[in-house]
């Protein structure tokens, strides 16, 4: 536990401490939440910051492809991609990540052949999370002996929605431990919450406060498996989580929202959401990312709109 | 009485002013003689003062936060318990009436039945006025919106100059049915049922404070009522046109309600409700609904 | 405000609304000039440019105006109510189409935020007209006796904060129960009354039964005090309020009064907190704090103060001040070089009595009225700031330590409009809202309007409801006369 967190080191001894805490946290109004994630949907954003919030988007997108159905050729497709999104504009910046299952990371590392592009992996028995301990740690060292830089794992919303806080803790405590490298250097966590499943706000700040205080690196609002993933509303609630979590220890801790952001204008509405929210220290991929696939060739049209002017189509981006 | 053979001299009543719960004299030390229609002494009565009316309003500041927070069920009880002890104490008021307007005996008789009733009609009154109107608001957006009515606060009630009583109890029960407290300026000719009133009143349940009654000259008391920041309203029913407007003007340093006084052939008629919304305030408060899930109308 | 993700320019189009140099008063469905021809100009307080030049009302106008309002009034209130409504309906559905260009149009004359007009004034408009229309035919059953009659004219007088939803406020019950109007739009804001006046002929509204007057003080007294006038409605400062109620003393004239106040939001320990900040922020910032119901008072339980207290500081960092035609501007320009004076001043009292003043970094545009969003802390109930209605940007805090307190401090002034409660624990907000002497309490949410809901105030905040079906008695005589009322 790093010393900043010693202010916390109570909380996470019993349970019913960590229960305590958790639900001592602000409560959350949803009409209050959704509101002014709508309010901040209404920015205009425009020509050159229109640009610089394109650029960012795509440097902050995990390319994402995560199906029964992922073959070596679909993801050595997806590393391409993601190294070179736009064939027909070299500028273009490169995507932040591919995620992919664990059997995927050592292709994906392959295919990426040393470009500044990260290999995230899903792990612990993603998306439903349910399997025993040691599968879940089995299912991290192997995607991070297989030269993962990132892994996203799954909580257990079961255990969180039957209120076993110390054991959600437990779980990310152990998963991050798993992250470590022989070399003593360790691939990034992201935890995802599967908000949709938590279905609260107040359960969403709770699980928030956890992940972070497990040591989550990152902490992400959706498998994309189920019907709500990210929402503006969820997002916020999270980035409002890492600003008070970075205002009380010191600790800077990424956000991602994941699943159903397809255009560029939600896209650019999640950035203002950051922007407004957190500011321009969460304005990078080392901070926030996203987590799609469709998405990215919408922001590449939009893109070639505004640098040619005219309006580009499906034709002129590269399906993988 | 003259032929009553008996030497007995009646007792006579000293007739008091009803303020905070309790009788007193004017502060004044001042009365006036009250005669019947023909002229005929009746009583003297206290002739009240601006200090008095001060006193009653102080009185009936600290009596509101009580009787506009007991329960409208509650007050309907206790509005009830006033015609059952008018019922009661019916021949007193019957003669009482009789000598102050110069009615037969019959008549009076009729008025009293009809200010007894009136306070039955308003005792059903105090838990069904916010249901009609209150209510909720549809709005057009998560939240639950709910508008009702609450009572204004000290209200000032220049009481009819003519019906001295059931004109009298047509204006206080109003007021006090929707959790107001009432400073009253009586008839000035025939404040004697009026005065009689709070001996009821006082015997009723009703906290003190909650009705004040003062004798004497509206023209007199009145503007120092109408000007008093400290009182939220004034029923102007037995101010004349003049008066009325003055003290409308004067109303107007702390925006009291001010109810202008209406011509009104027969206190006997329904009375409905404008009585009672002429000293309601209506709240209305807001709180988001929201959705059971975070997932919004997508759930 | 992040300088990474800096939003370039997005000014919303001047060009779909065009103002005429010049504009008479409309009286009996044409546009005249003032009787003694005097005009005033009207600028923009963003930037100080003469918008237009309209006519200047005077006691004779006024006369005119209610003669044909009055003449108007006779076939008017005859018609079937629901060909009134038919009317309103088509006022109301020209509002939306020309929503785009009423909202800039607004945005110019007054200086809020295009963001506000775009998203909150012109969609209440329509709304409020819409609701109301559909109450002309359903009179019978609003509650006020059966067959309830309209007044006559009404005389009604309308502040600048929220020109055309004001106008909306007033015109919509009283054209709903079949009274004729004569309006008197502020004269810092008189364009949108007057764009109103077309789509009054736009909709084939009969002659004379609206008229609009733009003028200044003189006029609205001029037209409170006419003797056939028959309703005065007045929304403004209680100053007004008080000298409208002295006026009409003695007359038969129904009054309803929407005047100043001194809103007290209430922040319990157990409140959303982050919600509470946005309340707190969209309480005393929406319109610059321009707003009669703003939440200028802001009572922070004493044990979340520091907390609650660096949050909304910054919050405050994030508000974009500038351009109010820019769709990213949250705080626009102060309505008038007067009102900037009166907001200075009271701001400069607040200093020289101890209070401790604080603001975001923001930078100020050189022309034009502005007002940086400002915070005062160490107030207590004996300062000024946390006791005269501001009406503008300016936020008084103030800490209580328990509910009995905090209601205490909160009902502690002479007005009663609104009042604000963020707390978790649902009874607590039933307590509270309960004992608050207040019109409007928003509990968890703050300055929310909507055509169906009752808004007024208690003590000197006014008399009477606008909005909903209360809004209707302030323009209706109830049918049997015998001591009702």
């Amino acid at each position: 536990m790093p010393t900043t967190l010693t202010a916390f080191a109570d909380v996470t001894t019993s349970d019913s401490a960590l229960r305590r805490f958790l639900h001592g946290l602000p409560g959350v109004d949803a009409v209050g939440l959704e509101a002014r994630a709508a309010a901040l949907g209404t920015r205009s954003i425009k020509t050159t910051a229109k640009a610089y919030a394109i650029d960012l988007a795509i440097s902050m997108i995990d390319l994402t492809t995560l199906e029964g159905a992922d073959t070596p050729g679909k993801v050595r497709a997806l590393s391409a991609k993601a190294v070179n999104p736009d064939p027909t504009d070299r500028t273009t910046p490169m995507t932040a990540a591919v995620c992919v299952y664990p059997d995927m990371v050592a292709t994906a590392k392959a295919a990426l052949n040393g470009a500044d592009v990260k290999v995230a992996s899903v792990a612990t028995a993603f998306p439903a999370g349910r399997a025993a301990l040691p599968v879940k740690l089995a299912d991290t060292h192997d995607a991070v002996a297989a030269g993962a830089d990132e892994i996203d794992m799954v909580i257990d919303r079961g255990a969180f929605l039957a209120g076993r806080y110390l054991e959600t803790y437990e779980l990310i405590k152990a998963v991050k431990e798993a992250c470590v490298r022989p070399d003593g250097t360790a691939a990034r966590l992201k935890v995802i919450f599967e908000t949709g499943e938590l279905s609260t706000y107040d359960n969403i700040r709770r699980a928030s406060w956890i992940g972070m205080l497990a040591g989550a690196d990152f902490i992400k609002t959706s498998t994309g498996k189920v019907g709500v993933n990210a929402t503006p509303a969820n997002t916020l609630l999270m980035l409002e989580a890492v600003r008070d979590f970075k205002e009380q220890t010191g600790i800077q801790i990424g956000v991602k929202p994941a699943g159903g952001i397809r255009t560029t204008k939600d896209a650019i509405k999640f950035l203002v959401l950051v922007n407004e929210t957190v500011g321009e220290d969460w304005l990078s991929n080392h901070w926030f990312r996203f987590g799609a696939s469709s998405l990215l060739n919408d922001l590449l049209m939009q893109r070639q709109k505004l640098s040619t002017g005219r309006y580009s189509g499906p034709d002129y981006v590269t399906v993988d | 009485m003259a032929t009553v053979e008996s030497t007995r001299l009646n007792v006579f009543k000293t007739y008091k002013l009803y303020v905070g719960g309790k009788f007193p004299r004017s502060e004044s030390g001042r009365v006036y003689e009250v005669t019947d229609s023909k002229g005929k002494w009746l009583a003297n009565a206290p002739l009240s003062s601006r200090k008095d009316a001060r006193d009653a309003v102080v009185a009936a500041r600290k009596a509101f936060g009580g009787w506009s927070g007991a329960t409208a069920y509650n007050r309907g009880q206790i509005l009830y318990r006033i015609a059952e002890m008018l019922e009661g104490r019916r021949e007193q008021f019957v003669r009482e009436v009789g000598e102050a307007e110069g009615l037969s005996k019959s008549k009076a008789a009729a008025v009293v039945d009809a200010a007894i009733d009136r306070w039955v009609w308003y005792a059903g009154w105090t838990d069904k006025i916010g249901q009609i109107v209150g209510g909720a608001n549809p709005v057009a957006g998560p939240f639950f919106n709910l508008s009702t009515p609450e009572p204004t606060g000290v209200v000032t009630v220049v009481a009819p100059q003519d019906s001295s009583f059931l004109g009298l109890i047509s204006v206080i029960a109003p007021v006090i049915a929707t959790g107001n407290t009432a400073v009253v300026i009586t008839s000035e000719k025939s404040p004697l049922p009026a005065l009689s009133l709070g001996e009821v009143l006082a015997t009723s349940d009703l906290p003190g404070g909650v009705v004040n009654i003062l004798s004497g000259k509206a023209a007199e008391m009145g503007p120092h009522l109408a000007s008093h920041q400290d009182v939220n309203a004034i029923d102007l029913a037995g101010a004349d046109a003049a008066l009325a407007k003055e003290l409308e003007i004067a109303a107007a340093d702390n925006l009291k309600r001010v109810l202008r006084p209406q011509p009104v052939d027969d206190w006997s008629a329904d009375p409905g409700t404008s009585r009672m919304t002429a000293f309601l305030e209506t709240k209305t408060v807001w709180h988001p609904t929201g959705s059971l899930g975070s997932g919004g109308s997508s759930y | 405000m992040a300088s990474l993700f800096e939003y370039a320019p997005a000014p919303e189009s001047r060009s779909v609304v065009d103002i005429a140099p010049s504009y008479g008063l409309f009286i009996d469905g044409e546009f005249v000039d003032a009787a003694d021809g005097k005009v005033f100009k009207t600028v923009s307080p963003s930037s100080e440019e003469v918008l237009s030049e309209v006519a200047q009302a005077g006691a004779a106008d006024v006369d005119r105006a209610v003669k044909a309002a009055r003449k108007a009034f006779v076939t008017w209130s005859a018609l079937p109510g629901s060909e009134r409504a038919k009317y309103l309906f088509r006022i109301a559905r020209i509002i939306q189409e020309r929503s785009r260009e009423l909202a800039v149009l607004e945005t110019l004359d007054n200086g809020k935020p295009i963001k506000e007009t775009r998203d909150a004034d012109l969609p209440l408009v329509a709304a409020h007209f819409f609701y109301y229309a559909g109450w002309a035919d359903k009179l019978d059953h609003a509650g006020y006796g059966a067959n309830p009659r309209p007044l006559g004219v009404a005389g009604q007088v309308i502040p600048w904060n929220f020109p055309l939803l004001m106008l909306a406020w007033k015109i919509a019950p009283a054209l709903a129960t079949g009274n004729t109007v004569v309006l008197k739009p502020a004269e810092t804001t008189p364009l949108t009354a007057l764009f109103f006046a077309d789509i009054c002929r736009q909709a084939g509204l009969p002659k004379g039964v609206v008229n609009i007057l733009t003028g200044y003080g003189d006029a609205g007294a001029a037209l409170v005090e006419h003797p056939d006038v028959n309703k005065v409605a007045f929304t403004g400062s209680t100053a007004v309020g008080k000298a409208i109620a002295r006026q009409i003393a003695g007359t038969d004239k129904k009054v309803t009064l929407e005047l100043g106040g001194k809103g007290a939001n209430i922040v319990f320990d157990d409140a959303p907190i982050d919600q509470a900040v946005e309340g707190i922020v969209n309480g005393i910032f929406f319109n610059q704090g321009q707003v009669c119901c703003a939440g200028s008072r802001l009572l922070v339980q004493e044990s979340i103060h520091d907390e609650l207290l660096d949050s909304l500081k910054r919050r405050l960092s994030t508000l974009r001040l500038g351009d109010p035609l820019d769709k990213n501007t949250d705080i626009g320009a102060i309505n008038s070089a007067e009102q900037l004076a009166r907001i200075t001043a009271l701001a400069e009292t607040g200093e020289a009595e101890g209070a401790e003043r604080w603001s975001p970094a923001c930078e100020l545009p050189s022309s034009g009225y502005w007002f940086a969003p400002t915070l005062f802390t160490n107030v207590t109930q004996a300062h000024t700031v946390a006791r005269d209605e501001i009406f503008g940007p300016v936020l008084s805090v103030l800490t209580f330590r328990t509910p009995d307190e905090a209601v205490a401090k909160a009902n502690n002034s002479q007005y009663g409009l609104s009042a604000g409660i963020w707390t978790e624990k649902g009874s607590r907000i039933l307590a509270v809202a309960n004992k608050l002497r207040a019109g409007v309490v928003w509990a968890n949410t703050f300055n929310k309007f909507d055509p169906t809901s009752p808004f007024g105030g208690y003590k000197e905040s006014g008399f009477g409801r606008e909005g909903g079906r209360h809004g209707l008695e302030g323009y209706l005589a109830p049918s049997n006369p015998k001591g009702e009322r």
